[in-house]
């Protein structure tokens, strides 16, 4: 069976990983994919994903959302992508490659991007049942269903950076992890002795067990064939039920060899600096299965991104640019196990001639090395444990820095550090090493292409787009280069208050500001003290003031007094406007869990009155069609029958919702239904930026979806996992791991802070998901404060939640007991006894709909409202 | 003296042609919330006190949805004037003209009003 190709001359690409993809954006970017036929041959049965971030699988990204690639790109360029069907055989002589599935494809050129493959030592029953490796989406699943199912222990043959993101891994998915590094220290390619040490002490705090300068003899197995443990180089033996291989890769250039290209001693296709084959000009050989032309393989994105890059500029061949590849920058920047850990320039002072500066604190795993020329030039260095610095100090590699280098290394509070920053770089200096974006490049994106936020700018630049380490030193330059040409960023909450909600809330809070007038007049913008304020900032200030409302001495009611005109509609009246004026009630249904006679009363109340009903997303029931002078009777009759408000009308605590969980489901290894009641007692009427949303889950299989919320719970053999910052809605997102195995007390303790954290510092209106994407440091910075209490603020975030549970009372039923409060709900001021004429209804499907006036814009003659009268 | 009697009985009225039409109490109205009146003709009108305890009157109907509902906006100052911002899809209408601060091609009538 033969392909037969078109006329168009064919490009063949072999391998659809990260470099294999960025090839392709990069002949697309050329033009090429107009021009030739472009066929990808993917042994994975997925298109290509960001390996880089594998290990954030186990931390709840989706194999869907590591993919870099999606059906419009190929659809758009042309591109035949055949997936599970990798190259078998290359015939160079007739230029055609025949791939697994039999198929033959020709080809004018063809690259090869096969990418690497792990390596394994030769020990005995490395093949056992229970020995994994860690390079694709398929290891990692198959990793994680033998963890699951059979292991308990677990040892990770390396210790460099994946040996670490594997044994992190086996931890998280509950085993007691191992270790075994043959070289004296972990990560010993990037750091250096003493930062190993460093490491090897944050490490083994988390309860990682390391075993250094030891080598894998042989894997010992049972008599089912399946892996019990590992004999070591020293003797000992080490019992574990899996053993993941992590002592590197090696270039996969088998296909290479057989087909007769030259390959270097310790692998690698030999190419030139345009990374065109030496063997065979119509050959060219990109990423980790390539031997550079300065005689390495490198193993990093970035080197591979720019070899995408050189090769799709020699294949085009338009004269516009002869790039070439001579070499590339090894710095790396990782987060391991949340242990910074980088490396720059030449972090071990291989040049010779150099001096080094190091700072070390090993009690708080510290260690920062820099290497510097006997001239002053900064030559390289590694940072564990705190790598704040590595965007400035990567960039100023091969440069005199303007302050001396010891400054640079120093912890803040010691000595006087220099506070250098990004704006002291050079334009040329490079940001973004993943992408090759310089400093010059974002300036521009600010500068020419008005960009205004660092989402713009990543978007208009690609910077920070890959591996992320640098987005921080983006959001500096962005907002120096907004300042410097004069855009002045008003980060003001509104027209009213030149202060954030976060300025505002600190101040209600410390002056114990209990009147939204009196915040104005004093703290306002000039221009609007004195006035009646906003739409915008009365709200926000109601919320404020209702969230602190203990700690502060203000009512707890958000009807009372001066209150009450701060809330929207939908507080004021308890309720949610619907389009025709009508509203809509939601009683609480804690949980989802309702009692047939309760049901039976909103069905009854529902019936009496009329109302459209509808099961809710939240697992309860929505009332619509409701009249306001209709509100107080309904809810009379509710809050009799044991129901309260269901809040569904604020910016508060929703709902909790969860499935059946240990109890009933054959699955639940949790009783969600008993702690998705309890969180929602716990929390509701809770005010807040936005609204909450939340939900438990029984067991793995998810099934309240508690991963789409603002705080979501899933249940494990050991306790409860918390997820944050998961939104539905119309921009996605997946709830990421605030912390695993907690207790029920645990659990409490640290929603209580997180949500505090959030009401404390979030914007208006900024969900969760917003709020973690925005702040700096991210989720990091959240897990550090709410769980490691780095602020030294989690007492008082307890405090405020436990003053809100212990004030919590019910609104509805506050207000039915209050006549005042109760004159309020009329359509007329002046006939409380007549219902507004223009909310009516029709009816469908066996219930009611609105009725809907007829909208007369645009038809209304100028002169019919004429002002100050009423002449009809 | 009168005075402290009549403080308590005002009454908030609205200009219908030549007659003032009473709407409610003074007392009713909460600084910054207002409320709706049916008029005569079936109208409605909505009725607002701002924090100095001025009045403001202008229909109730939103004119971007026809649901009768600007006496239940939130109100504020808007480069020195007042207005109220519709509940449903937030445009505002400035208090004392009845012109839409979102849309000038739309107003809605606004009356006169006092308290007495």
């Amino acid at each position: 069976m033969t392909a037969t190709p078109g006329a168009s001359p064919t490009i063949l690409l072999v391998g659809h990983g990260m470099v294999g993809q960025r090839f392709l954006e990069a002949i697309a970017r050329r033009g090429l994919t107009a021009t030739h036929r472009v066929v990808v041959l993917c042994e994975e049965p997925r298109p290509a994903y960001d390996r880089v971030q594998l290990t954030s699988y186990f931390s709840g990204r989706t194999p869907e959302e590591l993919s870099l690639t999606d059906r419009e790109f190929l659809d758009t360029h042309g591109i035949e992508l055949y997936l599970g069907d990798p190259a078998e055989a290359v015939d160079r002589e007739a230029r055609t490659v025949t791939a697994r599935s039999g198929r033959v494809f020709g080809y004018d050129v063809l690259v090869l991007a096969t990418g690497s493959y792990p390596f394994v030592p030769p020990v005995p029953n490395k093949d056992a049942t229970g020995c994994f490796v860690y390079r694709t989406i398929e290891d990692l699943l198959a990793i994680e269903e033998y963890a699951r199912s059979t292991a308990t222990t677990g040892a990770v043959v390396g210790g460099g950076l994946l040996g670490l993101e594997a044994a992190g891994a086996l931890k998280g998915l509950g085993l007691d992890a191992h270790i075994v590094e043959f070289a004296p220290r972990l990560m010993p390619v990037q750091v250096d002795e003493g930062g190993g040490a460093a490491l090897l002490r944050t490490i083994e705090d988390m309860g990682l067990s390391v075993h250094t300068g030891v080598g894998t003899q042989e894997i010992v197995v049972g008599e089912d064939g399946a892996v019990t443990g590992m004999k070591l180089s020293d003797g000992s033996e080490l019992a574990t039920d899996m053993v993941v291989f992590s002592a590197g890769v090696r270039p996969r250039d088998q296909l290479a060899r057989d087909c007769g290209l030259a390959v270097g001693e310790r692998g690698g296709i030999t190419v030139d600096e345009r990374c065109r084959t030496v063997t065979d000009p119509h050959v060219f050989a990109i990423g980790e299965c390539a031997l550079a032309a300065d005689g390495r393989v490198y193993g990093l994105v970035a080197p591979g991104y720019e070899q995408a890059e050189t090769a799709a500029a020699a294949i085009a061949a338009d004269g516009t640019d002869e790039m070439t590849f001579t070499g590339a920058d090894l710095s790396t920047k990782l987060k391991l196990l949340g242990v910074d850990v980088a490396s720059f320039g030449d972090a071990h002072g291989a040049g010779g001639d150099c001096l080094n500066v190091v700072y070390s604190d090993s009690r708080a795993g510290l260690y920062k090395k820099l290497v510097v020329g006997r001239d002053g030039t900064l030559l390289g260095g590694i940072l564990v444990g705190d790598a704040e610095a590595y965007g400035t100090l990567k960039a100023f590699t091969g440069s005199v820095p303007p302050v001396p280098p010891e400054s640079l290394v120093l912890p803040a509070g010691a000595g006087a550090p220099a506070q250098l920053g990004p704006a002291a770089l050079p334009d040329d200096a490079i940001i973004c090493s993943c992408n090759n974006v310089t400093k010059g490049t974002i300036r521009g994106a600010v500068t020419e292409h008005r960009c205004t936020t660092v989402p713009e700018v990543k978007k208009c630049t690609k910077a920070g787009t890959t591996c992320g380490s640098c987005v921080k030193v983006l959001g500096q330059l962005v907002t120096a280069e907004l300042e410097a040409s004069g855009v002045e960023v008003d980060k003001g909450l509104c027209g009213c208050f030149a202060q954030t909600r976060e300025e505002l809330y600190e101040i209600v809070h410390a002056l114990r500001i209990t009147s939204y007038r009196d915040l104005l007049d004093r703290y306002g913008r000039e221009t609007a003290r004195g006035g009646d304020g906003c739409e915008v900032c009365k709200p926000a200030v109601g919320s404020i003031i209702a969230s602190l409302a203990p700690a502060i001495g203000a009512s707890t009611y958000v009807l009372d007094d001066e209150q009450a005109a701060l809330q929207d509609t939908n507080d004021h009246f308890l309720a949610n406007l619907q389009k025709n004026g009508s509203y809509s009630v939601v009683p609480r249904i804690p949980g989802g869990e309702i009692a047939p006679e309760k049901l039976i009363v909103i069905g009854e109340i529902a019936r009496d009155f009329g109302l459209y009903t509808k099961i809710t997303g939240g697992q309860r029931i929505d009332m619509f069609g409701a009249r306001v002078e209709q509100l107080p009777l309904i809810w009379t009759r509710l809050v009799d029958a044991g129901f309260e408000s269901g809040h569904a009308y604020g910016k508060s605590l929703r709902t909790v919702k969860s499935c059946v969980g240990q109890t009933w489901c054959r699955y639940g290894v949790q009783d969600s239904v008993r702690m998705a009641i309890d969180l929602e007692l716990r929390y509701r009427g809770l005010r807040s930026p936005h609204k909450l949303k939340s939900a438990v889950s029984g067991c793995q299989r998810e099934c309240a979806e508690a991963r789409s919320k603002d705080f979501g719970v899933i249940a494990t053999a050991s306790g409860w996992n918390l997820y944050v910052g998961g939104n539905g809605g119309a921009t996605p997102r997946h709830a990421d791991l605030l912390a695993q195995d907690l207790s029920d007390a645990e659990l409490v303790r640290l929603i209580d802070r997180f949500l505090m954290f959030y009401i404390r510092t979030a914007d208006r209106l900024e969900r969760t998901s917003a709020w973690l994407e925005r702040i700096p440091g991210g989720l990091d910075h959240v897990r550090d404060v709410v769980v490691h209490d780095s602020l030294g603020i989690c007492d008082e975030l307890e405090e405020l939640m436990a003053a809100h549970v212990s004030h919590y009372r019910d609104e509805w039923a506050e207000t039915v007991n209050d006549p005042e409060k109760l004159a309020r709900f009329v359509s007329f001021v002046n006939a409380p006894d007549t219902p507004d004429p223009v909310v009516a209804f029709v009816p469908e499907r066996d219930q009611i709909k609105p009725d809907l006036p007829l909208l007369t814009i645009g038809l209304r003659p100028a002169d019919d409202a004429l002002e100050g009268s009423a002449t009809r | 003296m009168t005075l402290a009697l009549e403080t308590t009985d005002l009454k908030v009225r609205l200009r219908l042609a030549e007659d003032w039409f009473t709407v409610c109490d003074l007392s009713t109205l909460i600084p910054g919330r207002g409320v709706a009146a049916l008029l005569p003709d079936g109208r409605q009108a909505a009725v607002f006190a701002d924090r100095t305890g001025r009045l403001y009157a202008i229909d109730n109907r939103d004119p971007f949805t026809g649901a009768a509902v600007l006496s239940r906006g939130l109100t504020g100052t808007h480069q020195g004037r007042p207005f109220v911002a519709s509940p449903l899809l937030k445009q505002r209408f400035d208090l004392e003209s009845g012109r839409c601060l979102d849309d000038e091609t739309v107003r809605v009538t606004a009356y006169e009003v006092k308290a007495a």
